[in-house]
């Protein structure tokens, strides 16, 4: 599994790949944190890091699905998945090792946002006048909201050999788990406890949850599960030559 | 026993790409398989590596089934799938340095070091496999392949779309290798059966139509000798019928024929009388030997 990590964390890295998710992912959120006026720090005229955490997941819609699009896709494409399954690892291996690099990657793009926390820090008034518990609490959260992307991500590459199928569906799915439930529990059909439950199947819900700075074991228990879900599913699919 | 087939089959849908094939490969020797486009070979060999799993029967290496102890049999076997399938972004070394890790190959640098010696490719570690030509894509391939030291090695058509400068090179390389280890090789190259293997295996509409070395399946589809002979002057087909123990006979150009006798007579000097007595001048006689191409029409017509 550790080959495996290494071998697609350098690939990330030799090629622009990783520079440019990186890249992409800095710029947009110090526009949106310190320059947009709508949503700017600055202005806002509190000191927390909410725009952060609110435009994270949007902008983690579009960027993770085209870091994990190529993970197995390509290899389905180019024929070097037979020589990866052939080899005396298992498939969880596989699937364990890519998961886990593009989450490496996602969580090298959220390394330097740790700068806004100290400026932020900073400049409250008094200095340091910050909810540290929260912004740990979000910081734990947006992993977890990351690795589920990833997840869904490597699975939606798993299903296919072309990238921009992978990213396409990953991005339906990544949307469909982070909003949709939450927007479907507000139809009228689910009332009393059943709306609680379809809102409940998002990652929305759990992330809020997690924000508050309070690490309930039912929204870990949540994550986890959503991941492993996922994992399991790329694995499945992953042998559905030899169903 | 390096490798054994027993009573393989393999349904696709409603096709048997594979049915009921047996056959056995030992240690020091390398087996060609053989077949027209879409025989069965391919799957034969995706089976054994355990990229595909069998319909019915098993595939045994070195004494693991590949269906039951599959992490057993996998680190034994060396793989070069069809097409050699390569991660074209990365370098030849890191490459080979990423299948050792795979592996968990014990001082593995310097065995990749080894491989890029033996594969001839030390002028190249430092490429892009995206920038190498296709046989140097094809030691790539094979290096992957033994990288590990397997006991047995699998190419499906290690030569193909090489020059004929490397077709030789890779050939010598396959059959250094097959002294000591377990080859089985799959073309349908002819000629690189004869060159190469010492024993071949027929198949055909995923059947085993043949098993057995090139010298057996010579003499077993030798029925006849065949002579090719040219006169200065014009024959004539019906006189020269009528030569002893000579049972048909071809036109081939104007004044050349290709004569068929029984294999257990030599009818050279009966067309020698023949040409003296007839004051024809002999300009070429020649008996031909079956070649494997013959053989291998015969058995998958």
């Amino acid at each position: 599994m550790l080959s495996i990590f290494r071998k697609e964390i350098n690939s990330f890295f030799s090629s622009l790949i990783g520079y440019i998710v990186i890249g992409v992912f800095l710029v947009l959120m110090g526009l949106v944190m310190w320059v947009f006026p709508d949503y700017s720090v600055l202005d806002g005229g509190y000191a927390n890091l909410n725009t952060l955490f609110s435009i994270s997941p949007l902008i983690f819609l579009f960027l993770i699905p085209a870091v994990t699009m190529r993970t197995l896709a390509e290899e389905q494409q180019s024929g070097t998945i037979e020589l990866l399954v052939t080899r005396p690892i298992s498939d969880w291996q596989i699937v364990g090792g890519k998961f886990l690099a593009c989450l490496v990657l996602v969580a090298f793009a959220l390394l330097p946002t740790l700068l806004y926390f100290v400026t932020v820090y900073r400049l409250g008034a008094p200095v340091g006048n910050l909810d540290s518990g929260g912004i740990l609490g979000s910081y734990i959260g947006l992993l977890f909201l990351a690795a589920a992307f990833v997840a869904i991500g490597v699975f939606a590459s798993s299903l296919t050999n072309n990238q921009i199928v992978a990213f396409v569906l990953a991005t339906f799915l990544c949307f469909f788990f982070l909003l949709a439930f939450d927007f479907l529990s507000r139809l009228p059909v689910f009332f009393g406890k059943t709306d609680d439950v379809v809102q409940g199947i998002g990652i929305q819900y759990h992330y809020d949850s997690m924000s508050r700075g309070v690490l309930d074991s039912r929204d870990l228990i949540y994550f986890v599960s959503l991941i492993a879900l996922f994992l399991a599913a790329t694995v499945l699919s992953l042998g559905k030559r030899k169903w | 026993m390096s490798v054994k087939v027993t009573h393989l089959s393999k349904l696709f849908a409603t096709q048997r790409a594979v049915d009921d094939v047996s056959f056995e490969a030992h240690q020091g020797e390398v087996l060609g398989f053989l077949g027209p486009n879409g025989a069965g070979k391919t799957t034969t060999m995706k089976i054994i590596t355990g990229y595909l799993p069998a319909s019915s029967g098993q595939a045994e290496v070195c004494g693991f089934d590949v269906a039951l102890h599959p992490m057993e049999a996998r680190r034994r076997v060396g793989y070069l799938p069809e097409h050699n399938p390569l991660y074209r972004d990365m370098y030849v070394r890191e490459y080979l340095t990423f299948t050792a890790g795979v592996h968990g190959v014990p001082q593995a640098a310097k065995r990749v070091a080894a491989m890029i010696e033996l594969t001839g490719l030390g002028s190249h570690r430092h490429k892009h496999i995206n920038e190498l030509s296709k046989g140097y894509r094809q030691r790539v391939g094979l290096a992957q392949a033994m990288l590990h030291d397997p006991e047995v090695l699998i190419l499906d058509e290690p030569t193909s779309g090489l020059d004929p400068n490397q077709i030789v090179e890779i050939r010598q390389l396959i059959k250094d290798i097959g002294r000591e280890k377990t080859v089985i090789l799959s073309t349908h190259i002819l000629g690189e059966v004869e060159a190469v293997c010492d024993r071949a295996i027929i198949i055909n509409r995923g059947k085993l139509v043949a098993d057995a070395t090139i010298e057996e399946l010579k003499r077993q589809f030798s029925g006849q000798s065949v002579v090719t002979v040219e006169f200065a002057e014009a024959g004539d087909q019906k006189r020269l019928a009528a030569i002893p123990n000579v049972l048909s006979v071809k036109g081939l150009d104007k004044n050349r024929w290709q004569l068929h006798a029984a294999v257990d007579h030599d009818v050279r000097p009966d067309i020698f009388a023949f040409a003296v007595a007839n004051k024809l001048t002999l300009l070429e006689l020649h008996k031909e030997t079956y070649s494997v191409e013959d053989v291998f029409q015969q058995l998958t017509k």
